[in-house]
């Protein structure tokens, strides 16, 4: 993957007087291979708030969250231009090492992707690699990040058990609690609901609300209901530009631009 | 952004949309007669077309629930959003309306049985006519802007409450004159103020589906905004 970067003093005066921002984008252009999947997108994304995409397949949404994480590194011909800071640091900078933002940008998938360990160490897996903790000290933080999952009183009696036990709603909370236990500071969810039972699916909206008060969630969905349910600020993307973003009540209220008027209403253009 | 109710890809949601809406100005034709009928029948003394007046707002009613029971079923099935969820949300409060003046007209229809009906001073009735015309203006207008989704046409229909509120003045400074010089005239007096105050209310009534239909086409709620900033708004270099 390459990277062409550009510091432009001005924007990074801009981060400066805002600093609610967690994820600042700019001029960001993604290309695979010859292909343009995303093209020229500037966002901002607040911190301790629910940012959601939204858009029809192919569009770019998973590209763009894979940018905040440099997951896009490891496609082969993956190019990327333009920039992406995280709390003002441009992640795309040389001297970034992607092992440790990845660790302060977790991320959960749409299939939930437990290891064939026990609950357990599923949870303290990140957390070992990164730490030499204590028997008790380590207890403490699987409980801890259990808990923020709201996992807990569910599996505290079974953690020794493995972890594909669980059901699919349990599993993805189980990941989301992997990625809580190394602290992370922003969460990417990529459609993380779409395999899920509709009960299991309200209790991970629940938790995605009860998150945002300690972390900046973005979040991918094909689920414009749920978008509007867990999200502050909304982005619609269509053929890898974004066509508009501002806050949730108003985008599906009223919506300024026909496009998107026309995608969640269901019309065609 | 102009709203087209017939561009879904699910052609079933085309029309149940329509059928809302066409359901809607049914229901304002019956309301816009059942106002027609209710003045005639006070000026003309006819108590058999004020029956026909009072039984016909059954109707009425019983679309208002219908025209509800569909917008339900579609806020729990299609879960709509923008103009299509301003669109019920639209309609919920403008059916509400027109019943509401399906009410204010059963009023002036039941004083078509009083002693005062078809014995109305000439003056007095010619008043009440061009306040009852300048009511049914509104509502047949505002209804024919329903139909056509234009949000520029409710704008100027809104203003014209200004208008009927103004001839609701002029007929109770009348009538408060009349029973200040003569103590008898006091009962035909109050039956004539009850009927014209259910005249004004049509107008408020109408100016609120104007507004509802602002609503509905723009995303803007203009509920409780002075018309003058309105109109600003809309129009900033004509209005000063």
């Amino acid at each position: 993957m390459d990277t062409e970067l550009n510091a432009q003093p001005s924007l990074l005066q801009e981060d400066s007087q805002n600093a609610e921002l967690a994820v600042v984008v700019r001029g960001l252009h993604v290309y695979y291979g010859a292909r343009l999947v995303l093209d020229n997108i500037s966002l901002d994304v607040e911190q301790k708030q629910v940012t959601a995409l939204i858009g029809p397949s192919g569009c770019g949404k998973s590209t763009l969250l894979r940018c905040f994480n440099r997951l896009n590194d490891l496609i082969d011909d993956c190019h990327v231009q333009g920039q992406v800071r995280l709390f003002k640091r441009n992640i795309y900078h040389p001297d970034e090492d992607v092992v440790t933002l990845r660790r302060q940008v977790g991320m959960v998938f749409q299939r939930p992707n437990p290891f064939p360990k026990s609950i357990f160490d599923n949870v303290a897996y990140g957390v070992r690699l990164q730490h030499k903790l204590g028997a008790r000290e380590l207890r403490e933080v699987v409980r801890w990040s259990l808990k923020a999952a709201a996992l807990w009183d569910e599996v505290k009696d079974r953690l020794s058990e493995s972890a594909l036990k669980l059901s699919s709603g349990q599993q993805q909370r189980l990941v989301i609690a992997r990625a809580l236990a190394v602290k992370p500071s922003v969460l990417l969810l990529d459609e993380p609901a779409s395999n899920l039972d509709p009960i299991s699916m309200l209790k991970l909206e629940e938790l995605i609300t009860e998150l945002k008060s300690r972390y900046t969630i973005i979040i991918v969905t094909h689920n414009m209901q749920q978008a509007a349910r867990v999200s502050d600020h909304t982005a619609f993307i269509d053929q890898g530009r974004l066509i508009e973003v501002s806050d949730t009540r108003s985008l599906f209220t009223h919506p300024k631009q026909k496009q998107t008027e026309d995608y969640i209403t269901g019309r065609y253009g | 952004m102009s709203l087209k109710l017939n561009q879904h890809i699910s052609r079933e949601f085309n029309a149940e949309l329509e059928r809302i809406r066409s359901q809607v100005l049914r229901m304002g034709g019956l309301v816009e007669a059942q106002l027609v009928h209710a003045v005639q029948a006070l000026r003309e003394g006819d108590s058999e077309l004020a029956d026909e007046v009072l039984k016909a707002d059954q109707r009425i009613n019983q679309l208002e629930v219908e025209i509800d029971a569909e917008c339900t079923e579609i806020v729990a099935l299609r879960q709509p959003a923008a103009s299509d969820l301003r669109l019920i949300m639209g309609v919920i409060k403008t059916i509400s309306d027109l019943e509401r003046i399906g009410d204010e007209a059963k009023r002036v229809a039941k004083m078509a049985d009083s002693d005062l009906a078809g014995h109305l001073p000439e003056h007095m009735s010619m008043e009440i006519n061009y306040m009852a015309d300048l009511a049914r203006g509104m509502l047949h207008d505002v209804l024919d802007a329903f139909a056509r989704l234009d949000a520029d046409d409710a704008l100027k229909i809104a203003q014209r409450d200004r208008q009927v509120d103004l001839k609701y003045e002029s007929i109770t400074r009348q009538l408060i004159t009349y029973m200040v010089q003569d103590a008898k005239s006091i009962p035909t007096a109050l039956a004539i103020m009850w009927a014209v105050r259910s005249l004004e209310r049509i107008g408020d009534r109408s100016q609120n589906i104007a507004e509802h239909l602002i609503y509905l086409v723009r995303g803007e709620d203009v509920r409780h905004v002075p018309l003058d900033d309105l109109l600003q708004s809309a129009n900033p270099r004509k209005t000063r």
